[in-house]
Protein backbone atom coordinates (compact mmCIF):
# COMPACT_ATOMS: atom_id res chain seq x y z
CA UNK A 1 0.00 0.00 0.00
CA UNK A 2 1.69 3.48 -1.36
CA UNK A 3 1.52 6.36 1.24
CA UNK A 4 -0.32 9.46 0.75
CA UNK A 5 0.73 12.93 0.44
CA UNK A 6 -0.29 13.25 3.89
CA UNK A 7 1.53 10.69 5.37
CA UNK A 8 4.90 11.62 4.06
CA UNK A 9 7.67 12.25 6.44
CA UNK A 10 10.76 14.39 6.19
CA UNK A 11 13.82 12.18 5.56
CA UNK A 12 15.56 13.50 8.16
CA UNK A 13 13.35 12.15 10.73
CA UNK A 14 15.17 8.75 10.08
CA UNK A 15 18.32 9.89 10.83
CA UNK A 16 16.95 11.09 14.63
CA UNK A 17 15.28 7.67 14.93
CA UNK A 18 18.45 6.00 14.22
CA UNK A 19 20.23 7.80 16.45
CA UNK A 20 17.67 7.90 19.48
CA UNK A 21 13.28 7.61 19.17
CA UNK A 22 12.83 9.62 21.51
CA UNK A 23 14.86 12.09 19.61
CA UNK A 24 12.75 11.67 16.59
CA UNK A 25 9.37 11.39 18.97
CA UNK A 26 10.41 15.23 20.54
CA UNK A 27 11.02 16.66 16.95
CA UNK A 28 8.47 14.97 15.01
CA UNK A 29 5.79 14.20 17.34
CA UNK A 30 6.15 17.04 20.01
CA UNK A 31 7.49 19.26 17.78
CA UNK A 32 10.23 20.63 19.41
CA UNK A 33 13.58 21.62 18.39
CA UNK A 34 16.41 23.06 20.32
CA UNK A 35 19.21 24.71 17.88
CA UNK A 36 22.92 24.24 19.40
CA UNK A 37 26.19 24.89 17.89
CA UNK A 38 25.69 21.65 16.01
CA UNK A 39 22.73 22.38 14.13
CA UNK A 40 23.65 25.91 12.84
CA UNK A 41 26.56 24.77 11.42
CA UNK A 42 24.70 21.85 10.04
CA UNK A 43 22.17 24.40 8.72
CA UNK A 44 24.66 27.14 7.43
CA UNK A 45 26.73 24.43 5.53
CA UNK A 46 23.50 22.94 3.65
CA UNK A 47 22.16 26.61 3.07
CA UNK A 48 25.62 26.95 0.92
CA UNK A 49 24.92 23.88 -1.01
CA UNK A 50 21.22 24.65 -1.61
CA UNK A 51 22.02 28.36 -2.75
CA UNK A 52 23.91 27.15 -6.01
CA UNK A 53 21.54 26.62 -8.94
CA UNK A 54 22.80 23.60 -11.16
CA UNK A 55 25.84 23.56 -12.97
CA UNK A 56 28.06 21.66 -15.53
CA UNK A 57 30.89 20.28 -14.63
CA UNK A 58 33.18 18.46 -17.31
CA UNK A 59 30.42 15.32 -18.60
CA UNK A 60 28.24 16.07 -15.13
CA UNK A 61 25.39 18.12 -14.25
CA UNK A 62 25.17 18.69 -10.63
CA UNK A 63 22.01 19.68 -9.21
CA UNK A 64 21.80 21.32 -5.93
CA UNK A 65 18.24 21.27 -3.74
CA UNK A 66 16.15 18.78 -5.73
CA UNK A 67 12.89 17.90 -4.33
CA UNK A 68 12.61 14.12 -3.56
CA UNK A 69 9.96 11.90 -2.30
CA UNK A 70 8.59 8.26 -2.15
CA UNK A 71 5.08 7.07 -2.12
CA UNK A 72 6.25 3.91 -1.74
CA UNK A 73 8.00 4.30 1.67
CA UNK A 74 6.44 7.48 2.19
CA UNK A 75 9.32 9.73 2.32
CA UNK A 76 9.81 13.59 1.54
CA UNK A 77 12.74 15.62 1.52
CA UNK A 78 15.88 17.50 -0.48
CA UNK A 79 19.19 15.92 -1.92
CA UNK A 80 22.11 18.56 -1.11
CA UNK A 81 23.50 17.24 -4.22
CA UNK A 82 22.51 15.02 -7.59
CA UNK A 83 25.15 13.99 -10.09
CA UNK A 84 23.95 12.68 -13.58
CA UNK A 85 26.46 11.48 -15.33
CA UNK A 86 25.94 10.12 -19.33
CA UNK A 87 27.23 6.93 -20.61
CA UNK A 88 27.90 7.87 -23.96
CA UNK A 89 28.62 10.77 -25.62
CA UNK A 90 25.20 11.38 -27.67
CA UNK A 91 24.03 11.76 -24.16
CA UNK A 92 26.33 14.61 -22.87
CA UNK A 93 25.21 16.23 -25.17
CA UNK A 94 21.47 15.96 -24.33
CA UNK A 95 23.56 16.98 -21.02
CA UNK A 96 24.82 20.05 -21.90
CA UNK A 97 22.00 21.37 -24.20
CA UNK A 98 18.69 20.56 -22.48
CA UNK A 99 17.64 22.10 -19.07
CA UNK A 100 16.58 20.49 -16.49
CA UNK A 101 13.33 19.33 -16.86
CA UNK A 102 14.76 17.98 -20.01
CA UNK A 103 17.13 16.57 -18.48
CA UNK A 104 14.78 14.17 -15.87
CA UNK A 105 13.15 13.37 -18.75
CA UNK A 106 15.83 11.86 -20.59
CA UNK A 107 17.01 10.02 -17.58
CA UNK A 108 13.03 8.46 -17.29
CA UNK A 109 13.36 7.51 -20.66
CA UNK A 110 16.89 5.84 -21.07
CA UNK A 111 17.66 5.22 -17.03
CA UNK A 112 20.18 2.50 -18.02
CA UNK A 113 22.54 5.16 -19.72
CA UNK A 114 22.98 7.03 -16.73
CA UNK A 115 24.71 7.10 -14.17
CA UNK A 116 22.68 9.19 -11.09
CA UNK A 117 24.72 9.77 -8.12
CA UNK A 118 23.46 11.53 -4.85
CA UNK A 119 25.87 13.49 -2.66
CA UNK A 120 25.00 14.58 1.04
CA UNK A 121 26.63 17.08 3.01
CA UNK A 122 27.60 16.62 6.89
CA UNK A 123 29.51 18.38 8.65
CA UNK A 124 32.07 16.69 10.93
CA UNK A 125 33.46 14.01 10.33
CA UNK A 126 31.83 10.06 9.77
CA UNK A 127 29.88 8.82 12.14
CA UNK A 128 29.94 5.50 13.93
CA UNK A 129 26.46 4.43 13.17
CA UNK A 130 24.92 4.33 9.63
CA UNK A 131 22.50 6.80 9.95
CA UNK A 132 23.84 8.96 7.51
CA UNK A 133 24.07 6.04 5.15
CA UNK A 134 20.57 5.40 5.82
CA UNK A 135 19.51 9.08 5.10
CA UNK A 136 21.69 8.93 1.89
CA UNK A 137 20.18 5.56 0.63
CA UNK A 138 16.98 7.20 1.58
CA UNK A 139 17.25 9.55 -0.72
CA UNK A 140 18.16 6.70 -3.41
CA UNK A 141 14.95 5.47 -2.78
CA UNK A 142 13.54 8.57 -3.62
CA UNK A 143 15.46 9.22 -6.83
CA UNK A 144 14.79 5.52 -8.02
CA UNK A 145 11.34 5.88 -7.30
CA UNK A 146 10.77 9.56 -9.32
CA UNK A 147 13.75 8.95 -12.10
CA UNK A 148 12.51 5.21 -12.72
CA UNK A 149 16.67 4.58 -12.04
CA UNK A 150 18.89 2.18 -10.59
CA UNK A 151 21.30 3.82 -8.45
CA UNK A 152 24.54 1.97 -7.11
CA UNK A 153 25.94 4.02 -5.04
CA UNK A 154 26.10 7.56 -4.02
CA UNK A 155 28.81 9.61 -1.57
CA UNK A 156 28.52 11.50 1.78
CA UNK A 157 30.71 14.77 1.96
CA UNK A 158 32.39 15.75 5.71
CA UNK A 159 33.05 19.06 6.45
CA UNK A 160 36.01 18.55 8.51
CA UNK A 161 37.31 15.63 6.02
CA UNK A 162 36.24 17.35 2.81
CA UNK A 163 36.40 14.42 1.09
CA UNK A 164 33.55 11.88 -0.14
CA UNK A 165 33.13 8.86 1.27
CA UNK A 166 31.68 6.26 -1.04
CA UNK A 167 28.67 4.53 -0.02
CA UNK A 168 27.06 1.55 -1.87
CA UNK A 169 23.20 0.82 -1.81
CA UNK A 170 23.42 -2.88 -1.18
CA UNK A 171 20.66 -5.26 -0.14
CA UNK A 172 21.69 -4.58 3.59
CA UNK A 173 21.57 -0.76 3.97
CA UNK A 174 18.29 -0.91 1.72
CA UNK A 175 16.42 -3.12 4.10
CA UNK A 176 17.81 -1.34 6.98
CA UNK A 177 17.08 2.26 5.26
CA UNK A 178 13.25 0.46 4.64
CA UNK A 179 12.84 -0.81 8.32
CA UNK A 180 13.77 2.44 9.69
CA UNK A 181 11.10 3.84 7.70
CA UNK A 182 7.93 1.69 8.51
CA UNK A 183 9.55 1.88 12.13
CA UNK A 184 9.39 5.91 12.29
CA UNK A 185 5.79 5.81 10.60
CA UNK A 186 4.31 3.33 13.69
CA UNK A 187 6.14 5.40 15.89
CA UNK A 188 4.40 9.25 14.37
CA UNK A 189 0.62 7.42 14.36
CA UNK A 190 1.32 6.41 17.96
CA UNK A 191 1.91 9.98 19.21
CA UNK A 192 3.70 8.06 21.99
CA UNK A 193 6.96 9.32 23.05
CA UNK A 194 9.39 6.72 24.16
CA UNK A 195 10.82 6.88 27.58
CA UNK A 196 14.15 8.23 28.09
CA UNK A 197 17.10 6.34 28.67
CA UNK A 198 20.49 8.00 29.38
CA UNK A 199 23.65 7.13 27.96
CA UNK A 200 27.26 8.70 26.92
CA UNK A 201 26.01 10.04 23.67
CA UNK A 202 23.23 12.47 25.03
CA UNK A 203 25.78 14.95 26.22
CA UNK A 204 25.68 15.77 22.43
CA UNK A 205 22.30 15.96 21.71
CA UNK A 206 20.70 19.35 20.79
CA UNK A 207 17.37 18.20 22.80
CA UNK A 208 19.05 17.35 26.05
CA UNK A 209 17.47 20.47 27.92
CA UNK A 210 14.04 19.76 26.47
CA UNK A 211 14.31 15.62 26.49
CA UNK A 212 16.07 15.51 30.97
CA UNK A 213 17.12 12.28 30.12
CA UNK A 214 18.48 11.42 33.60
CA UNK A 215 15.24 12.57 35.33
CA UNK A 216 12.20 11.43 32.74
CA UNK A 217 11.15 8.20 33.56
CA UNK A 218 12.57 7.64 36.56
CA UNK A 219 9.41 8.06 39.05
CA UNK A 220 11.43 10.24 41.14
CA UNK A 221 9.34 13.79 41.47
CA UNK A 222 7.05 12.27 44.14
CA UNK A 223 10.05 11.55 46.29
CA UNK A 224 11.69 14.68 45.48
CA UNK A 225 8.61 16.40 46.86
CA UNK A 226 7.99 14.47 49.62
CA UNK A 227 11.44 14.82 50.49
CA UNK A 228 11.38 18.90 49.54
CA UNK A 229 8.14 19.57 51.53
CA UNK A 230 9.14 18.00 54.92
CA UNK A 231 12.51 19.58 54.49
CA UNK A 232 10.62 23.03 54.00
CA UNK A 233 8.38 22.62 57.05
CA UNK A 234 11.43 21.67 59.10
CA UNK A 235 13.67 24.64 58.27
CA UNK A 236 14.70 27.88 60.39
CA UNK A 237 15.31 29.44 57.13
CA UNK A 238 16.08 28.91 53.56
CA UNK A 239 19.76 28.30 53.02
CA UNK A 240 20.02 29.15 49.48
CA UNK A 241 19.62 32.42 48.47
CA UNK A 242 20.67 34.21 45.13
CA UNK A 243 20.50 37.32 47.09
CA UNK A 244 22.84 36.77 49.77
CA UNK A 245 25.90 37.58 47.46
CA UNK A 246 24.35 41.10 46.17
CA UNK A 247 23.52 41.81 50.03
CA UNK A 248 27.13 41.47 51.30
CA UNK A 249 28.96 43.29 48.82
CA UNK B 1 16.70 26.58 25.04
CA UNK B 2 17.43 29.98 24.61
CA UNK B 3 19.78 31.15 27.52
CA UNK B 4 19.38 34.51 27.16
CA UNK B 5 17.19 36.33 29.22
CA UNK B 6 16.84 39.83 27.86
CA UNK B 7 13.53 41.87 28.09
CA UNK B 8 13.31 45.26 26.54
CA UNK B 9 10.93 47.64 28.67
CA UNK B 10 9.90 50.53 27.20
CA UNK B 11 8.38 52.75 29.36
CA UNK B 12 8.67 56.19 27.56
CA UNK B 13 5.18 57.18 25.95
CA UNK B 14 5.16 58.17 22.57
CA UNK B 15 8.36 55.54 21.48
CA UNK B 16 7.78 53.85 18.38
CA UNK B 17 9.36 50.32 17.67
CA UNK B 18 10.77 49.68 14.26
CA UNK B 19 12.61 46.87 12.18
CA UNK B 20 16.13 47.76 10.88
CA UNK B 21 17.63 44.35 9.54
CA UNK B 22 17.30 42.08 12.46
CA UNK B 23 17.10 44.43 15.28
CA UNK B 24 14.86 46.71 16.92
CA UNK B 25 15.36 50.21 16.12
CA UNK B 26 14.00 52.36 19.53
CA UNK B 27 12.95 55.66 18.14
CA UNK B 28 12.05 58.68 20.27
CA UNK B 29 11.00 61.86 18.83
CA UNK B 30 12.11 60.17 15.16
CA UNK B 31 15.50 60.00 16.34
CA UNK B 32 17.00 56.17 16.68
CA UNK B 33 18.21 56.34 19.76
CA UNK B 34 18.96 52.56 20.59
CA UNK B 35 19.35 49.63 18.77
CA UNK B 36 19.09 46.10 19.99
CA UNK B 37 19.72 42.98 17.87
CA UNK B 38 16.59 40.69 17.72
CA UNK B 39 18.58 37.27 18.81
CA UNK B 40 19.88 39.53 22.12
CA UNK B 41 15.59 39.27 23.46
CA UNK B 42 13.43 36.84 24.29
CA UNK B 43 10.72 39.53 24.92
CA UNK B 44 9.58 43.15 24.68
CA UNK B 45 7.12 44.69 27.01
CA UNK B 46 5.38 48.27 25.72
CA UNK B 47 4.04 50.25 28.50
CA UNK B 48 1.14 52.89 27.46
CA UNK B 49 1.15 54.16 24.28
CA UNK B 50 4.35 52.53 22.82
CA UNK B 51 3.63 52.28 18.76
CA UNK B 52 5.35 48.97 16.73
CA UNK B 53 5.63 48.54 13.02
CA UNK B 54 3.91 45.62 11.58
CA UNK B 55 7.59 43.92 10.15
CA UNK B 56 8.73 44.29 13.50
CA UNK B 57 5.75 42.42 14.66
CA UNK B 58 6.00 40.21 11.63
CA UNK B 59 9.81 39.18 12.46
CA UNK B 60 9.55 38.68 16.47
CA UNK B 61 6.45 36.63 15.86
CA UNK B 62 8.69 34.59 12.99
CA UNK B 63 11.76 34.59 15.52
CA UNK B 64 10.29 33.86 19.24
CA UNK B 65 9.88 37.29 20.44
CA UNK B 66 6.74 37.87 22.39
CA UNK B 67 5.68 40.94 22.31
CA UNK B 68 3.64 42.46 25.31
CA UNK B 69 1.07 45.34 25.34
CA UNK B 70 0.19 46.47 28.41
CA UNK B 71 -1.06 49.84 29.69
CA UNK B 72 1.28 52.40 31.97
CA UNK B 73 0.23 50.36 35.36
CA UNK B 74 1.83 47.26 33.55
CA UNK B 75 -1.62 45.80 33.19
CA UNK B 76 -1.43 43.30 30.19
CA UNK B 77 -3.60 44.23 27.00
CA UNK B 78 -2.15 42.34 24.57
CA UNK B 79 0.39 40.08 23.11
CA UNK B 80 1.78 39.44 19.92
CA UNK B 81 3.46 35.82 19.82
CA UNK B 82 4.46 33.64 17.05
CA UNK B 83 2.99 30.24 16.05
CA UNK B 84 3.14 28.21 19.09
CA UNK B 85 5.44 25.34 19.20
CA UNK B 86 2.84 22.72 17.26
CA UNK B 87 2.17 20.56 19.46
CA UNK B 88 -1.04 19.21 19.36
CA UNK B 89 -0.87 16.50 21.42
CA UNK B 90 0.57 18.08 24.48
CA UNK B 91 -2.41 20.29 24.55
CA UNK B 92 -4.97 17.78 24.09
CA UNK B 93 -3.82 15.80 27.16
CA UNK B 94 -3.44 19.46 28.87
CA UNK B 95 -7.22 20.02 28.19
CA UNK B 96 -8.16 16.44 29.25
CA UNK B 97 -6.13 16.86 32.69
CA UNK B 98 -7.81 20.35 33.38
CA UNK B 99 -11.20 18.47 32.27
CA UNK B 100 -10.82 16.29 35.02
CA UNK B 101 -10.93 17.72 38.67
CA UNK B 102 -9.32 14.88 40.74
CA UNK B 103 -6.27 14.97 38.60
CA UNK B 104 -6.09 18.86 37.91
CA UNK B 105 -6.33 19.15 41.81
CA UNK B 106 -3.28 16.50 42.22
CA UNK B 107 -1.39 19.08 40.52
CA UNK B 108 -2.86 21.99 41.86
CA UNK B 109 -2.41 20.75 45.04
CA UNK B 110 1.61 20.65 44.63
CA UNK B 111 1.48 24.36 43.00
CA UNK B 112 -0.27 25.61 46.55
CA UNK B 113 1.73 23.27 48.87
CA UNK B 114 5.10 24.84 47.10
CA UNK B 115 3.20 28.52 47.23
CA UNK B 116 2.94 28.13 50.85
CA UNK B 117 6.03 26.25 51.38
CA UNK B 118 7.90 29.72 49.88
CA UNK B 119 5.59 32.21 51.48
CA UNK B 120 6.55 30.28 54.46
CA UNK B 121 10.17 30.28 53.57
CA UNK B 122 10.42 34.02 52.91
CA UNK B 123 8.60 34.74 56.38
CA UNK B 124 11.44 32.88 58.09
CA UNK B 125 14.04 34.61 56.19
CA UNK B 126 12.94 38.03 57.13
CA UNK B 127 12.73 36.61 60.41
CA UNK B 128 16.21 35.68 60.77
CA UNK B 129 17.33 38.80 59.49
CA UNK B 130 14.85 41.60 61.82
CA UNK B 131 16.69 42.20 64.83
CA UNK B 132 12.84 43.87 66.47
CA UNK B 133 11.90 41.07 68.58
CA UNK B 134 7.86 41.93 68.79
CA UNK B 135 8.21 41.55 64.52
CA UNK B 136 10.06 38.03 64.40
CA UNK B 137 7.71 36.79 66.33
CA UNK B 138 4.90 38.00 63.96
CA UNK B 139 6.80 36.25 61.16
CA UNK B 140 7.03 33.34 63.02
CA UNK B 141 3.51 32.83 64.11
CA UNK B 142 2.34 33.41 60.74
CA UNK B 143 5.20 30.54 59.51
CA UNK B 144 3.87 28.36 61.87
CA UNK B 145 0.46 28.55 60.59
CA UNK B 146 1.47 28.21 57.51
CA UNK B 147 2.46 24.67 57.98
CA UNK B 148 -0.99 23.87 59.25
CA UNK B 149 -2.32 24.92 55.44
CA UNK B 150 0.67 23.57 53.79
CA UNK B 151 -0.29 20.07 55.16
CA UNK B 152 -3.99 20.37 54.70
CA UNK B 153 -3.39 21.42 50.42
CA UNK B 154 -1.08 18.66 49.94
CA UNK B 155 -3.74 15.98 51.43
CA UNK B 156 -6.56 17.57 49.72
CA UNK B 157 -8.62 16.43 46.98
CA UNK B 158 -10.98 19.20 46.06
CA UNK B 159 -10.16 21.90 43.94
CA UNK B 160 -12.78 24.15 45.81
CA UNK B 161 -11.44 23.16 49.19
CA UNK B 162 -7.96 23.86 47.64
CA UNK B 163 -8.95 27.17 46.74
CA UNK B 164 -10.09 28.01 49.95
CA UNK B 165 -6.63 26.87 51.76
CA UNK B 166 -4.61 29.33 49.20
CA UNK B 167 -6.97 32.27 50.57
CA UNK B 168 -6.55 31.27 54.07
CA UNK B 169 -2.35 31.26 53.50
CA UNK B 170 -2.66 33.88 51.30
CA UNK B 171 -4.38 36.36 54.73
CA UNK B 172 -1.82 34.75 56.72
CA UNK B 173 0.75 35.20 55.09
CA UNK B 174 -0.12 39.47 54.15
CA UNK B 175 -1.40 39.99 57.22
CA UNK B 176 2.36 39.49 58.84
CA UNK B 177 4.00 40.89 55.54
CA UNK B 178 4.27 44.28 56.84
CA UNK B 179 6.84 42.86 59.91
CA UNK B 180 9.07 42.42 56.62
CA UNK B 181 9.53 46.00 56.12
CA UNK B 182 12.39 47.44 58.05
CA UNK B 183 11.73 51.16 57.37
CA UNK B 184 9.39 53.54 59.24
CA UNK B 185 7.57 55.04 57.05
CA UNK B 186 4.07 54.53 57.25
CA UNK B 187 3.42 54.04 53.47
CA UNK B 188 5.00 51.13 53.40
CA UNK B 189 2.24 49.18 55.78
CA UNK B 190 -0.45 47.49 54.98
CA UNK B 191 -2.76 44.46 56.17
CA UNK B 192 -4.11 43.33 52.71
CA UNK B 193 -4.10 42.44 48.89
CA UNK B 194 -5.85 44.96 47.43
CA UNK B 195 -5.52 44.73 43.60
CA UNK B 196 -8.36 46.96 41.70
CA UNK B 197 -7.08 49.45 42.63
CA UNK B 198 -3.98 49.02 44.68
CA UNK B 199 -4.84 51.42 47.16
CA UNK B 200 -1.08 51.92 48.86
CA UNK B 201 2.55 52.06 47.57
CA UNK B 202 3.68 48.92 48.41
CA UNK B 203 0.47 46.94 46.73
CA UNK B 204 1.29 49.21 43.76
CA UNK B 205 4.82 47.30 43.72
CA UNK B 206 3.31 44.11 43.71
CA UNK B 207 0.71 44.22 41.48
CA UNK B 208 3.34 45.69 38.79
CA UNK B 209 5.99 43.13 39.99
CA UNK B 210 3.27 40.06 39.27
CA UNK B 211 2.39 41.86 36.25
CA UNK B 212 6.15 41.47 35.02
CA UNK B 213 5.92 37.50 36.27
CA UNK B 214 2.66 36.79 35.04
CA UNK B 215 4.66 37.96 31.26
CA UNK B 216 7.34 35.62 31.98
CA UNK B 217 4.90 32.47 33.04
CA UNK B 218 3.01 33.01 29.86
CA UNK B 219 6.03 33.09 27.68
CA UNK B 220 7.22 30.03 29.44
CA UNK B 221 4.13 28.40 28.74
CA UNK B 222 4.18 29.19 25.10
CA UNK B 223 7.81 28.02 25.16
CA UNK B 224 7.18 24.85 26.45
CA UNK B 225 4.23 23.87 24.17
CA UNK B 226 1.69 24.72 26.06
CA UNK B 227 -1.91 26.49 26.11
CA UNK B 228 -1.43 29.37 28.87
CA UNK B 229 -4.90 30.15 28.84
CA UNK B 230 -5.95 26.58 30.29
CA UNK B 231 -5.13 26.33 34.09
CA UNK B 232 -5.30 24.18 36.62
CA UNK B 233 -5.96 25.84 40.20
CA UNK B 234 -7.21 28.91 38.07
CA UNK B 235 -10.74 28.51 36.30
CA UNK B 236 -11.06 29.23 33.09
CA UNK B 237 -11.91 32.58 32.25
CA UNK B 238 -11.75 34.49 29.09
CA UNK B 239 -8.76 36.61 28.61
CA UNK B 240 -6.94 35.12 31.62
CA UNK B 241 -3.87 33.22 31.00
CA UNK B 242 -4.91 30.31 33.78
CA UNK B 243 -2.04 28.56 33.24
CA UNK B 244 0.47 31.22 33.80
CA UNK B 245 -1.39 31.92 36.82
CA UNK B 246 -0.86 28.28 38.02
CA UNK B 247 2.85 28.56 37.24
CA UNK B 248 3.59 31.62 38.97
CA UNK B 249 2.03 30.80 42.58
CA UNK B 250 5.43 28.98 43.36
CA UNK B 251 7.24 31.78 42.04
CA UNK B 252 5.40 34.95 43.85
CA UNK B 253 6.79 35.02 46.94
CA UNK B 254 10.36 34.32 45.65
CA UNK B 255 10.67 36.37 43.02
CA UNK B 256 8.23 39.49 43.15
CA UNK B 257 7.49 39.91 46.71
CA UNK B 258 11.42 39.73 47.99
CA UNK B 259 12.30 41.99 45.41
CA UNK B 260 9.70 44.30 46.26
CA UNK B 261 10.65 44.22 50.31
CA UNK B 262 14.61 44.51 49.27
CA UNK B 263 13.92 47.20 46.93
CA UNK B 264 11.83 49.12 50.26
CA UNK B 265 14.52 47.72 52.88
CA UNK B 266 17.39 49.19 50.90
CA UNK B 267 15.73 52.41 50.51
CA UNK B 268 16.11 52.00 46.83
CA UNK B 269 12.30 52.78 46.71
CA UNK B 270 11.06 55.75 49.08
CA UNK B 271 7.45 56.67 49.68
CA UNK B 272 7.94 59.70 47.81
CA UNK B 273 7.60 57.98 44.61
CA UNK B 274 4.28 56.96 44.22
CA UNK B 275 1.07 59.58 43.72
CA UNK B 276 -2.23 58.30 45.11
CA UNK B 277 -4.95 59.53 42.44
CA UNK B 278 -8.26 61.15 43.90
CA UNK B 279 -9.70 58.15 43.77
CA UNK B 280 -7.23 56.21 45.78
CA UNK B 281 -5.48 54.44 43.63
CA UNK B 282 -1.94 54.20 43.73
CA UNK B 283 0.82 54.67 40.94
CA UNK B 284 4.49 54.77 41.07
CA UNK B 285 6.15 57.14 39.11
CA UNK B 286 8.60 56.64 36.37
CA UNK B 287 11.58 56.81 38.32
CA UNK B 288 10.35 54.00 40.43
CA UNK B 289 9.42 51.82 37.73
CA UNK B 290 12.36 51.96 35.79
CA UNK B 291 14.18 51.12 39.63
CA UNK B 292 11.46 47.94 39.86
CA UNK B 293 12.42 46.91 35.94
CA UNK B 294 16.03 47.13 36.34
CA UNK B 295 15.76 45.10 39.75
CA UNK B 296 13.77 42.85 38.40
CA UNK B 297 15.70 41.81 35.30
CA UNK B 298 19.15 41.96 37.63
CA UNK B 299 17.51 39.26 40.15
CA UNK B 300 16.61 36.95 36.80
CA UNK B 301 20.40 36.87 35.76
CA UNK B 302 21.39 35.56 39.10
CA UNK B 303 22.07 31.96 39.24
CA UNK B 304 21.13 29.32 41.70
CA UNK B 305 21.11 25.24 41.92
CA UNK B 306 17.50 24.09 40.57
CA UNK B 307 16.64 21.43 43.41
CA UNK B 308 15.08 18.88 40.68
CA UNK B 309 17.54 19.29 37.54
CA UNK B 310 20.45 19.55 40.05
CA UNK B 311 22.05 21.93 37.09
CA UNK B 312 23.24 25.65 37.88
CA UNK B 313 20.55 28.20 35.83
CA UNK B 314 19.37 31.46 36.18
CA UNK B 315 16.43 32.90 38.34
CA UNK B 316 14.60 33.37 35.18
CA UNK B 317 15.40 30.21 33.57
CA UNK B 318 13.48 28.88 36.18
CA UNK B 319 10.20 29.58 35.07
CA UNK B 320 11.43 28.19 31.48
CA UNK B 321 12.45 24.65 33.02
CA UNK B 322 8.84 24.37 35.25
CA UNK B 323 6.97 24.58 32.35
CA UNK B 324 9.31 22.26 31.13
CA UNK B 325 8.75 20.05 33.43
CA UNK B 326 5.02 20.57 33.50
CA UNK B 327 4.59 19.79 29.94
CA UNK B 328 7.08 16.30 30.47
CA UNK B 329 4.53 15.58 33.33
CA UNK B 330 1.76 15.93 31.69
CA UNK B 331 2.80 13.80 28.74
CA UNK B 332 4.02 11.08 31.20
CA UNK B 333 7.54 11.34 31.77
CA UNK B 334 7.54 12.39 35.36
CA UNK B 335 5.42 10.72 37.93
CA UNK B 336 4.41 14.25 39.39
CA UNK B 337 5.00 18.21 38.57
CA UNK B 338 8.26 18.71 40.77
CA UNK B 339 7.51 22.19 41.69
CA UNK B 340 10.05 24.61 42.69
CA UNK B 341 10.56 24.39 46.37
CA UNK B 342 12.12 27.22 48.10
CA UNK B 343 15.13 25.68 50.47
Amino acid sequence: MPYTEAELIPLSALQHLLFCPRQAALIHVEQLWAENRLTVEGMHLHRRAHEATDELRGDTRIVRGLALRSLAHGLVGMADIVEFTPNDETRATTLRTTPLRGLFQAVKAEPAAWQVTPVEYKRGKPKSDESDRVQLCAQTLCLEEMLMVKIAEGSLFYGKRKRRTRVLFDAELRATTVAAAERFHQLFSSGVTPPAVYSAKCDNCSLISLCLPKIAGRGLAQQFLNRQFSLALSMEAPRSDPDDHEESA
Amino acid sequence: MKQHLNTLFVTTEGTYLAKDGMAVAVRMEKKTRLRIPLHNLDGIVCFGRVGVSPSLMAICGESGVTISMTDAHGRFRAAIIGYSPGNVLLRRTQYRVADDPSKSCEIARIMVAAKLANCRAVLLRAARDSRVESRRSTLTTAARRLVTNLEAARACDSLERLRGIEGEGASTYFEAFSAMVNVPEDAFQFTSRSRRPPLDPLNALLSFLYALLAHDARSACEAAGLDAAVGFLHRDRPGRPGLALDLMEEFRPFLADRLALSLINRRQISASGFTTSPTGAVNMNDATRKTLLKAYQVRKQKTMLHPFLQEKTSVGIMIHLQARLLARHLRGDVDAYPAFVWR
